[in-house]
């Protein structure tokens, strides 16, 4: 008897818009099906491809190759299924061939090659997709040679600070020590970020891979994945991966036979934004209270339970088979100066096609926003655009013509982060979204530091002050100003240190929005 | 060293200071300085003069770097590093004082004081409070947030610690007092709870002080820098004008305090950083316990009466005196020179002390002075002389810093010892092994971020197999380090040892048989100590409390030796000595058999040494010990003793028998604070001075000689060694001391390991180790480094001899008694403070399965009865003790939980089994009929006490 192959992301965006009823619905016919003899349903659970505007995206393997159906719900699948769906037969839903669709095929799918297309839990099908070629090279080569092929790539910590890959690993592979870690940092906090989720639900091997990889390079022989508890889907499959792992000999004592042993254990968070800091991260995997530490000294000599530690983000580590597998030079020969590689930029806010795109470095914002994501979702101007999480600043509307890469975006007084971009129409009032800054920092702060603890309860209260007409708008705006000078001067962390830079770029760029009248 | 003075606030570096060797070279402000490698800029800094501002960082903690007032710019970094956790670098280039660091330090001060009471003035820190002093520091002048923002100034205060308040409104969340809990303390009874600005200090899960984990050792209000953690005698008087620095007077960890002072008034007790037994940390007992020094109950006139049921009358010293002279010579005249004697207290000074034994060895005649170390320690002196030919122990605490394998046995040094217990924590913390031999599952077994790699909760008495075959085992795996031994140690003696050790009755299995340790757990403690590179052994009275305890010190002396565990940092055998002077009291001569340094008063030359210079020929034949001074006394043959702070009859075993000895005499002199319960059986009461009204030494269990200074002057009026020296005057034997340091260059003179020992050279050093002479000028933290005093270690033989008392089917379950954290020894001066709110009565443990089948439930009231007496006390049910095992304490006299303990004891020295009693346990109605005559009895002497008081007014 024939089974058709049909995909369903499994994955917290198009689960969020019906993508298990979808599932349940096509498996129910496919059985019907089955029964009176007709053509089946293999189900396949895939991950997200990324265009979360047209999910649920159920796509049918047939012999041109896999059709999409975009936005379908329980009630269209009979539809479906009625239109001749099993044979990538028409209907209005349809969008063609999914690889030939442009938002798909103009990406540079580096780190997100598997994500979508496989089955996340099948280490059969990983392998068909050149899953653990990046192991495999790894342990052909020897760990200094992967140093060296890390370093040469360009690859730069994804989690935002941008910080060489290569150099940190290097640096916790010099260090002598009876233990040694790596700790992925999985607590993905930003507003308007998602692209570890997407990379955790679609194709958790990759991740595992690489963190793999770097414990070879490194001599770790732990690992540890850091995953906020917001993402529970991502737990379930992040654990069933591990344990998949495990049982094809990919995790665990003498690793493909080539002496490494490597395991993996996840970790949740608790619900706390700072906790994505290293530091305060590595606070929280020793069952501690989720406080920064000061540096020095770093988490690569002193880091898990005072233990060298490899901390790098989730697409850090996801870019490293990939790398391995295809040689640095392939990797390094994509982006722009000192940003190599592909960037995964993740669309949100007020946009009409958001979702993740993988592209290398160098594109505008202007292209991702107006191109990829076809402007606001509401069809009013862009007032706005918050590039980097709620840390970052502000870039207005008509500026967007500043190129995606770290460098670029310092020199334009914005930072690019991990790539999360929010998008505001025109409707929005900047002085509350610079309140929200300090607002967000009051709770999330972790209370160490003073700037950073009291700096932003005073904050959202000096703004409340301006535009409820205080008595000396001068005097508050001049202190304003010096608070955000302190807080970033003299925070302890990134988290109080930042938290000016989207004032900043309000006071910068809409000083009219703090009051009618206006100051400055 | 200033120990005397008015800048009571301590200095403070900011950050620890760094322990390497080389050193760095900086330039800071324009000026370089050389400092240790390692250390922060903060301390570079502060060592050199230049005070960068901070909050949060303080030299007893690692760097937090939260406050950010201590922001410098260094050449060539970008932004501004924090000092305090910034370590120097070669050629480092640092500012401490541009624009752009004031405008920020300026602008941080000003938001924590946005969130501040503005109530200086009336605010208990006044005059002592970091947060006042750096907003001056900076020069704030103006808070432009105004104050009607978010805020906890209606944040509440707490009281309910009886010591301190934490006044939450004026927190500036620096974490200090978490961080002293933890790092310092190690009890991790606090925590900032929350985030961002709600982020405050919460003990336990928030809850009160009293209700938390705290244990109240008072670190935490140390560290705070500003009035939220705030001692309420400084609430209630006000900031002290001057410092004394002394020592506490409780346990035998001898910590260093300031004594704060107003006028004449001590309105705080602060652990003295340079304190080298403490560091600046301290417990619940020294910090906060010793308002009983001015408790209405002391008694400030010496009082006689002809009988004990006659009142008792308020004389003048002379009188009192005179009066005891006269019996004690009326005694002798009738029934001889050695009817008479004395005991020593441990509670003293070296230098009080010393005139006691002196007074009976020349005054009386005779050699029958003994002192509390009996009841507790002397198995420790005994064994260790034996064995390696000293009777101490062998480490200083910082040893324990080097130990990678830590064995406690029979000692609670987190209730008994809490100041070492928190050293020992924290080198737990870093990573060294701990294993427990103890009936119980003493606190160390597990805490927070402790737990014990083994814990042996064998039965009480079993101590020596365990040992035997923990060492047996030693041996067995090949585990003898055989280079030391041959080296080091007497080899015939070793051998012999050794073929002994190997027995089968020694072997695990067979100890496993009788002492409750299965083998496995015996062999595997045996390895984790045999294989250690340093192995130390920490051990109490629950060691050398038992018939077999001089057996059991040198069977530990033993495997020590054996595997090479002696001589150097990290290792060793040390005994936790109880009392703040107990040390000090056996090093002067307190024994029946010894003259001061532990020198046999059966040898001619040395006695020939004190006769000379004392000028009387002294008894060659040593005299009573206490156990024989009591039944002595019951057989008529001892009617008079001199007791000096000593309470017999609530701290030795076999009360009624303490008691009928007591009664049988003629003059009973007791010189106390207070009219304690064998005061109840005196003729003579002689008020004594408490440890703030003394000069003098005192000897932690560290062999460390820590001075104890006069902050106030004696409240009765005179010098404890004053009234001893006018009763040996008043008894025909001239004495004639100016002062108490004249007494420590006798003690120095006629004591070889106190040769260079003076209060002027303990002024100028701090505090020194004996020996202290020409071959070690300045002390010896380490006993036998490269050979052992009595030359070769001694290896003997330790066949287990057990006790005579025995469970049986009436008395099925075995007492063993011990100690709390806020009570300490007889409770004399502990019941008199506010330390009674933990703990204001003694509890009996039982476990949950002996509990169940005699219907026993948590509170009631139980008899406990042994061959020796009945008493009831109230019952807790808990898992520390193990089936078939009961245990209590001896704080309170009402009790008489020594109505019960027999009078067994070490077959060398008698020291008594306190550890080890057969009793029963059933539930009870009433009180036993022992205590009901105490009650009696204590209700008639308080009544004869009151006509003195009568008198007085």
């Amino acid at each position: 008897m024939k089974r058709v192959r049909v995909f369903v992301p499994r994955e917290t965006a198009a689960v969020s818009v019906g993508a298990d009823e979808v599932a349940i619905e096509i498996a129910r016919r496919g059985k019907a099906a089955l029964g009176e003899g007709r053509t089946g349903v293999e189900l396949v659970r895939n991950g997200s491809r990324g265009a979360s505007w047209l999910e649920p995206l159920v796509e049918v393997e047939t012999g041109d190759g896999r059709v999409a159906y975009r936005n379908v719900t329980p009630a269209l699948v009979h539809e479906l299924f009625d239109e001749g769906f099993l044979d990538g037969g028409d209907h209005e839903s349809r969008l063609g061939l999914a690889d030939e669709l442009p938002w798909f095929r103009d990406q540079v799918r580096w780190t997100f090659a598997r994500t979508g297309i496989t089955n996340p839990l099948s280490v059969d099908d990983y392998r068909q997709h050149a899953g653990f070629r990046g192991l495999e090279k790894a342990f052909e080569i020897g760990p200094a040679a992967v140093l060296e092929c890390v370093k040469a790539s360009g690859l730069r910590g994804r989690g935002g600070a941008a910080f060489p890959a290569g150099i940190k690993w290097q640096t916790v592979a010099g260090a002598e020590a009876d233990q040694k870690y790596i700790a992925c940092n999985a607590d993905e906090g930003d507003s308007g970020t998602f692209a570890d989720r997407l990379l955790i639900e679609g194709d958790p091997l990759t991740l595992l891979e690489g963190m793999a990889i770097a414990g070879f390079a490194v001599g770790a022989s732990k690992g540890v994945v850091y995953l906020r508890s917001e993402y529970p889907l991502a737990e379930a499959v992040l654990e069933r991966a591990v344990d998949a792992a495990r049982r094809a000999g990919w995790l665990g004592e003498n690793i493909g036979g080539h002496g490494l042993d490597f395991d993996v254990e996840v970790h949740l968070g608790a619900g706390s934004y700072v906790c994505g800091e290293e530091t305060a991260m590595l606070e929280s995997l020793e069952g501690k209270r989720g406080i920064v530490r000061s540096k020095p000294p770093l988490p690569a000599l002193a880091g898990l339970f005072g233990k060298p530690t490899v901390v790098n983000n989730v697409i850090t580590l996801a870019s490293v088979p990939g790398i391995l597998a295809d040689g640095a030079d392939a990797y390094a020969a994509l982006g722009r100066g000192r940003s190599t590689g592909t960037l995964t930029a993740q669309l949100a806010g007020n946009i009409r096609r958001g979702g993740l795109i993988e592209i290398p470095f160098g594109a505008t914002l202007g292209e991702i926003i107006h191109d990829w994501g076809g402007g606001t979702a509401s069809g009013r101007p862009v007032k706005a655009v918050q590039v980097g999480g709620p840390l970052g600043a502000y870039i207005p509307g008509d500026a967007l013509d500043v190129p995606l890469d770290y460098e670029a975006f310092i020199d334009a007084g914005a930072m690019l982060g991990h790539g999360g971009i929010v998008v505001f129409d025109d409707s929005v009032n900047m002085a509350d979204m610079a309140r929200y800054a300090f607002e967000f920092c009051a709770l999330e702060s972790c209370g160490k530091c003073t700037p950073c603890r009291i700096g932003s309860t005073r904050g959202a209260e000096l703004i409340d002050r301006l535009r409820n007409g205080g008595d000396d708008k001068a005097a508050d705006y001049d202190l304003l100003v010096e608070l955000c000078d302190t807080m970033e001067h003299a925070s302890l962390c990134a988290m109080g240190g930042m938290t000016p830079y989207p004032v900043q770029s309000v006071l910068k760029h809409f000083a009219e929005d703090f009051s009618p009248r206006g100051v400055n | 060293m200033a120990t005397t003075s008015n800048h009571v606030r301590q200095p403070d570096l900011g950050t620890p200071a760094s322990p390497a060797d080389e050193t760095v070279t900086v330039e800071i402000d324009g000026l370089p300085v050389t400092v240790p490698a390692g250390s922060s800029v903060m301390r570079a800094a502060r060592e050199n003069g230049v005070a960068v501002p901070k909050l949060c960082a303080t030299d007893s903690l690692e760097a937090f770097g939260s406050c950010r007032l201590c922001l410098v710019e260094i050449e060539g970094r970008k932004g501004y590093p924090a000092s305090c956790t910034t370590p120097v670098e070669a050629g480092m280039k640092i500012r401490t004082q541009t624009p752009a660091l004031a405008n920020l330090r300026r602008n941080v001060m000003e938001l924590y004081i946005s969130d501040h009471p503005l109530d200086c003035l009336t605010c208990s820190a006044n005059g002592d409070c970091e947060l006042q002093d750096m907003a001056g520091a900076v020069g704030l002048r103006d808070v432009r947030y105004g104050f009607d923002g978010e805020n906890h100034l209606d944040a509440p205060v707490d009281a309910s610690n009886p010591y301190f308040q934490f006044d939450a409104s004026k927190c500036i969340v620096c974490s200090r007092c978490v961080r002293a809990c933890d790092e310092v303390q190690g009890t991790f009874a606090l925590t900032i709870e929350g985030r961002g600005f709600e982020s405050k200090v919460s003990a336990s899960a928030s809850e009160a002080f009293i209700d938390s984990e705290c244990v109240s050792c008072g670190a935490c209000v140390q560290a705070c820098p500003t009035a939220t953690l705030m001692e309420k005698s400084i609430v209630d008087h006000g900031q002290p004008d001057h410092k004394v620095v002394t020592t506490c007077a409780y346990c035998g960890v001898g910590c260093s305090f300031q004594a704060e002072m107003k006028g004449g008034q001590v309105v705080r007790m602060t652990p003295w950083k340079d304190g080298q037994a403490n560091h600046g940390h301290s417990c619940v007992k020294g910090r906060f316990a010793w308002g009983y020094a001015s408790h209405r109950d002391r008694v400030l006139k010496p009082m006689i009466r002809n009988t004990t049921s006659d009142p008792w009358q308020e004389v003048e010293w002379d009188e009192a005196v005179d009066f005891a002279a006269k019996r004690f010579r009326a005694i002798q005249e009738q029934h001889g020179r050695k009817s008479i004697g004395g005991i020593t207290s441990s509670r003293c000074t070296n230098e009080e002390v010393f005139v006691v034994q002196k007074l009976v060895r020349t005054a009386m005649g005779n050699n029958n002075v003994d002192t509390c170390a009996r009841v507790c320690h002397s198995p420790t002196g005994y064994g260790l002389k034996q064995t390696l030919g000293t009777s101490a122990g062998t480490q200083p605490f910082d040893s324990v810093m080097d130990a990678d394998v830590i064995m406690v046995i029979g000692a609670n040094p987190t209730a008994a010892h809490p100041v070492f217990a928190s050293q020992m924590k924290r080198r737990l913390r870093e990573g060294a092994k701990l294993i427990v031999v103890d009936p119980r599952q003493i606190g160390l077994v597990r805490s927070p971020r402790i737990e014990a790699e083994l814990h042996l909760p064998l039965l009480p008495g079993t101590n020596v197999p365990v040992i035997n075959a923990i060492t047996h085992a030693v041996v067995d795996m090949g585990l003898v380090d055989e280079d030391y031994v041959r080296e080091r140690c007497d080899v015939d003696s070793y051998e012999a040892w050794k073929a002994g050790i190997l027995r089968d009755e020694n072997s695990p299995e067979h100890v496993a048989s009788f002492s409750g340790v299965d083998a496995g757990t015996i062999r595997a403690a045996a390895k984790i100590y045999g294989e250690a590179q340093n192995a130390a052994i920490y051990y109490g009275l629950g060691v050398t409390e038992h018939s077999q305890g001089s057996t059991m010190v040198m069977a530990m002396a033993n495997l020590a030796m054996a595997t090479g565990n002696l001589g150097r940092s990290g290792v060793g055998v040390n005994p936790l000595r109880g009392q703040n002077n107990v040390q000090g009291s056996c090093d002067m001569g307190s024994f029946p058999h010894e003259l001061a340094g532990y020198r046999p008063v059966g040898d001619d030359g040395v006695r020939g040494q004190f006769e000379r210079h004392w000028g009387v020929s002294i008894d060659p034949e040593p005299g009573f010990r206490i156990p024989n001074m009591f039944d002595a006394a019951c057989a008529g043959e001892f009617r008079g003793i001199y007791i000096q702070g000593e309470d017999v009859a609530q701290s030795d075993p076999n009360t009624q028998h303490v008691e009928a000895a007591l009664r049988s005499m003629e003059c009973v002199v007791v010189q106390d604070l207070f009219l304690n319960e064998t005061a109840k059986f005196a003729h003579v009461f002689l008020p004594g001075t408490s440890f703030l009204e003394k000069d003098g030494t005192f000897i932690n269990a560290e062999r460390r000689i820590n001075r104890v200074r006069k902050v106030m002057p004696p409240r009765q009026g005179k010098d404890e060694w004053q009234i001893t020296q006018d009763l040996a005057n008043a008894m025909g034997y001239p004495m004639n001391y100016a002062s108490s340091a004249e007494i420590m260059d006798e003690i120095a003179e006629l004591t070889p390991t106190f040769a260079n020992v003076s209060f002027e050279f303990l002024d100028e050093v701090g505090s020194v180790q004996w020996p202290c002479n020409d071959d070690a000028p300045m002390g010896t933290p380490v006993m036998h480094v490269d050979r052992f005093v009595r030359g070769k270690g001694l290896f003997v033989e330790t066949d287990y001899v057990p006790t005579e008392e025995r469970t049986n089917r009436r008395f099925p379950l075995l007492l063993t008694t011990g100690r709390i954290l806020s009570q300490y020894n007889v409770g004399a001066q502990t019941r008199r403070t506010d330390n009674t709110v933990w703990y204001s009565e003694d509890l009996l443990e039982v476990h949950p399965a002996d509990a169940e089948v005699r219907g026993i439930r948590e509170g009631d009231l139980v008899s406990l009865r042994s061959r020796k007496g009945e008493i009831a006390l109230t019952a807790t049910i808990t898992e520390r003790v193990q089936p078939g095992v009961v245990y209590t304490t001896f704080h309170n006299p009402e009790t008489g939980a020594n109505v019960v303990t027999t009078e067994y004891s070490d077959w060398a020295t008698n020291c008594p089994e306190y550890k080890v009693t057969a009793v029963e346990v059933t539930p009870a109605t009433h009180r036993s009929k022992w205590q009901d005559r105490f009650a009696e009895y204590a209700k008639d002497q308080e009544k004869l006490a009151a006509v003195a008081a009568e008198d007085e007014t």
